[in-house]
């Protein structure tokens, strides 16, 4: 009887394992964790005897990544987890640098003519490909053309198709016409030069001029770079060999961190950073997603101006911030990231970022909606961030008289029903951005493909143009505040916040930069 | 059976015990709870279990114990309506097979082996994904997938009843064929059938914690335990009644289950 007892209990037991089994996380690798703690505080309490902290060369760095590369092709790959390490490999004739400014790379200097049609590129001197091969005006010809289309009729990046001409005036200049002026077009010429001719080979062997030069490539194991002793940068890069290793799942990374068999990794959430905060360096940055409740102006609802702005008032984004990142996201009011401050509008005066659920409830009120609204929030479920930030959301609006629901679907089913089919009534997610201020403003004006919120402003777009146009700088950031503007009084979209990135680094290294765009810098990693 | 043999089975008792104490939560999570089981609070993250909150608080800073009491009652309504809705279909399909046999007989049973041939959490998985999230569709894919196991255990009954010389005399004497099926046969596979209900309700628990786990099911912000046990994952160190709470509700709930039917099993065979 007894014995009976026993195995029922174990049974029971059994089936609750198998439950939390599924998983994979927590359980395993929390009993291990002790022990291996207490070794690197030890290491740690030596290193802080040394209190001169030198910079040292050589050596070599695991770097875990979320996902396989698409393409080493840099004019052909497009998903951001393949152009964050590629970064490392090629350089355009500019590059954007960690405070999202533009400097010169291959190019030494260029200049735009009046009208901004005509760009001169100067080339900087010796600057070698990963083969030996001096940069001439040939290479960047022929990259050039590549990637306009006017080698072969497709161009590779869309916004250097309005490239009409590329002509080389001498060995050191290179002269590129384009057909429409547009100020933010510049940071396009951050698109990789590679050797004239070598197009077709690009994805077999990748030869760029960055700070690391191609080893080798296992699909769903990882790619590995190695030093470019000749890189024109004087004193970068100080590691010998980067490993970018292919890690499946965030449970996985967490556990090979805690092994220490990688030694960063950028992509932690709030509660993975609260477990390795004694082993690691935590660092975090504002990260260049924009999370918003989209609001679908198309919905019979959401048409009316007074119940979108209900919902942007009924909303606490503080709370928010503190409940899914730990207080550590930039709250927006905009579609403009906040790094951009030249042409960041602070509105989040507008609605507040706390709850005033008074205000949204006399909008809804007058808007014929005494009792309320019912409210459905679309959100792939893939991303925990989107779906504990609807949770919160949920709760705040109950108060506003706002009964919301979410409704969360498969990433497949929301880009084919959400972002392209528009048919949902709100979504909550993120949009990225390049680093341009004019890129997620591009996507607001009426007639544009990417606006799945259906936003329809005709003075928006009337100034979206003009800003276009604007040569002068301060000119076009009157022009993109005056956008953030309407889209704020329009309430077209509830803003929320600007996660950060928050990655782990081992102890050993220092270094690690952040950018404004999606990339992740090796060159500037060194051994402490 | 004398009373005083109820008190020596010990199974029953405890079975009794376990399982009508989350009853009691459940249904009265129906319409009470100590605090709003959605309420959030900022100030009142990852607290302990004190008097005041039971089994703690939450990443969201919510009451677990009001939490655990609505996840049960989801459970509870959920497991039930899955054996209800596979019970009666099972007596319905096994007694009709069992009774009659022939060729409805061969179809039924082929296509009940068929539905046994996959692990039953995948084909709910595969039944969700076609009619879509939401409690209904969780009861009815469940509901569904546990149809052969009752089927089976009602028409062995029926094939061994249906000779039985009481059956034969009723047949002699004319009575209706649905009487015999329903009335003669029926209240006589009880003893057995209550046992698979038990362990069909248990199993049912275990599909819709496992399923609400993977994040079908419930949804959230309703509360589930499965759900619950899947977001604890990430706060293992650093609330670990987050997990114990959800997770140790659901082996209380199953071994209670389990205990229950082992005692009527016993009781039985007195």
């Amino acid at each position: 009887m007894k014995k009976k007892l026993f195995s029922l209990l174990l049974t029971a037991l059994l089936s609750m394992a198998v439950l939390s089994g599924c998983g994979s996380d927590g359980t395993g690798e929390s009993s291990e964790s002790n022990p291996s703690k207490e070794s690197v505080e030890s290491t740690q309490a030596s290193t802080g005897t040394e209190v001169v902290e030198k910079t040292m060369y050589g050596g070599k760095v695991v770097v875990g990544i979320q996902q396989d590369i698409d393409s080493l092709d840099p004019h052909k790959a497009t998903a951001a987890g393949t152009k964050e390490i590629l970064f490392n490999i090629f350089e355009g004739l500019v590059k954007t640098d960690k405070n999202g400014d533009l400097m010169n790379a291959i190019a030494s200097d260029y200049s735009v003519s009046e009208d901004g049609l005509v760009y001169t590129f100067t080339l900087r001197e010796g600057v070698k490909f990963h083969n030996g091969n001096v940069v001439t005006a040939e290479d960047v010809k022929y990259s050039l053309d590549r990637v306009s289309g006017l080698l072969d009729g497709t161009p590779l990046i869309s916004a250097l198709s309005v490239i009409t001409n590329v002509e080389i005036i001498d060995t050191k200049t290179v002269q590129v016409t384009v057909g429409s002026a547009n100020t933010e077009l510049i940071y396009s010429f951050a698109a990789a030069i590679i050797p004239a001719g070598s197009g077709e080979d690009e994805n077999a062997s990748p030869i760029g001029t960055g700070p690391f030069s191609y080893v080798s490539y296992t699909p769903q194991v990882g790619i590995v770079v190695k030093k470019n002793a000749e890189y024109w940068q004087e004193g970068l890069p100080y590691l010998d060999e980067v490993n970018f290793k292919i890690v499946n799942s965030a449970e996985t990374a967490l556990m090979e961190l805690q092994g220490e068999t990688i030694q960063i990794y950028a992509y932690l959430t709030d509660s993975q950073a609260e477990v390795l905060k004694d082993k690691f360096q935590i660092l975090a940055a504002p990260s260049a997603n924009v999370q918003a409740l989209f609001l679908n102006n198309a919905d019979p609802l959401l048409s009316d101006v007074r119940v979108r702005q209900a919902i942007c008032y009924a909303m606490d984004k503080d709370t928010a911030n503190l409940f899914v990142s730990g207080g550590n996201s930039v709250l927006i009011s905009s579609a403009m990231l906040p790094a951009l401050t030249s042409y960041y509008a602070d509105l989040n005066d507008a609605y507040g970022t706390g709850a005033e659920v008074e205000k949204a409830k006399a909008l809804l009120k007058e808007a014929g909606y005494p009792n309320g609204i019912d409210l459905e929030i679309t959100v792939p479920s893939n991303y925990e961030f989107h779906m504990q930030t609807a949770d919160v959301l949920v709760e705040q609006f109950k108060a506003a008289g706002i009964n919301a629901k979410i409704n969360p679907v498969e990433w497949n089913t929301w880009l084919t029903d959400v972002y392209n089919g528009r048919k949902y009534q709100t979504t909550l997610c993120a949009i990225t951005s390049d680093g341009t201020p004019g890129y997620l403003m591009n996507r607001f004006q009426s007639d544009s493909k990417k606006n799945f919120v259906n936003f329809a402003s005709a003075k928006y777009d009337e100034v979206y143009k003009k800003a276009a146009a604007a040569m002068d700088p301060t000119e076009k950031a009157n022009y993109y505040k005056e956008l953030q503007k309407i889209m704020s009084d329009e309430a077209g979209t509830a803003f929320i916040m600007v996660p950060p990135i928050t990655v782990a680094v081992s102890p050993k290294l220092g270094g690690y930069t952040f950018y404004p765009i999606y990339v992740q810098d090796m060159s500037t990693i060194y051994y402490k | 059976m004398k009373k005083s043999s109820i008190w020596k089975n010990k199974y029953l008792l405890i079975g009794l015990f376990m399982t009508g104490l989350c009853l009691l939560l459940g249904i009265l999570g129906l319409f009470w709870t100590p605090y709003e089981p959605t309420k959030i609070s900022a100030a009142e993250r990852f607290v302990g279990p004190s008097l005041k909150h039971l089994f703690g608080t939450d990443n969201f800073g919510r009451d677990i114990f009001s939490r655990v009491m609505k996840g049960l009652s989801a459970t509870i309504v959920i497991g039930t309506s899955v054996v209800l809705f596979s019970a009666t279909m099972g007596i319905l399909l096994g007694a009709l097979t069992g009774y009659f046999g022939g060729i409805v007989d061969e179809i039924v049973m082929r296509i009940t082996d068929a539905l046994n041939g996959f692990p039953s959490i995948l084909l709910a998985l595969v039944l969700i994904s076609i009619f879509g999230n939401g409690k209904q569709n969780v009861i009815l894919a469940l509901g569904l997938v546990f149809i052969p196991s009752y089927v089976r255990i009602v028409r062995s009954e029926f094939i061994r009843l249906r000779d039985a010389d009481f059956i034969k005399r009723a047949r002699l004497m004319g009575v209706s064929k649905v009487r015999i099926l329903f009335v003669h046969i029926l209240p006589n596979i009880f003893s057995v059938f209550w046992v698979s209900v038990m362990i069909g309700f248990n199993n049912a628990i275990l599909a819709e914690s496992g399923m609400s786990y993977l994040g079908i099911g419930v949804q959230p912000p309703d509360a589930s335990l499965g759900k619950m046990l899947s977001d604890a994952q990430g706060y293992l160190q650093r609330a670990p009644w987050f997990a114990l709470s959800s997770g140790l509700t659901i082996v209380w709930l199953v071994l209670g289950f389990a205990l229950l039917s082992e005692g009527v099993q016993r009781m039985n065979n007195n």
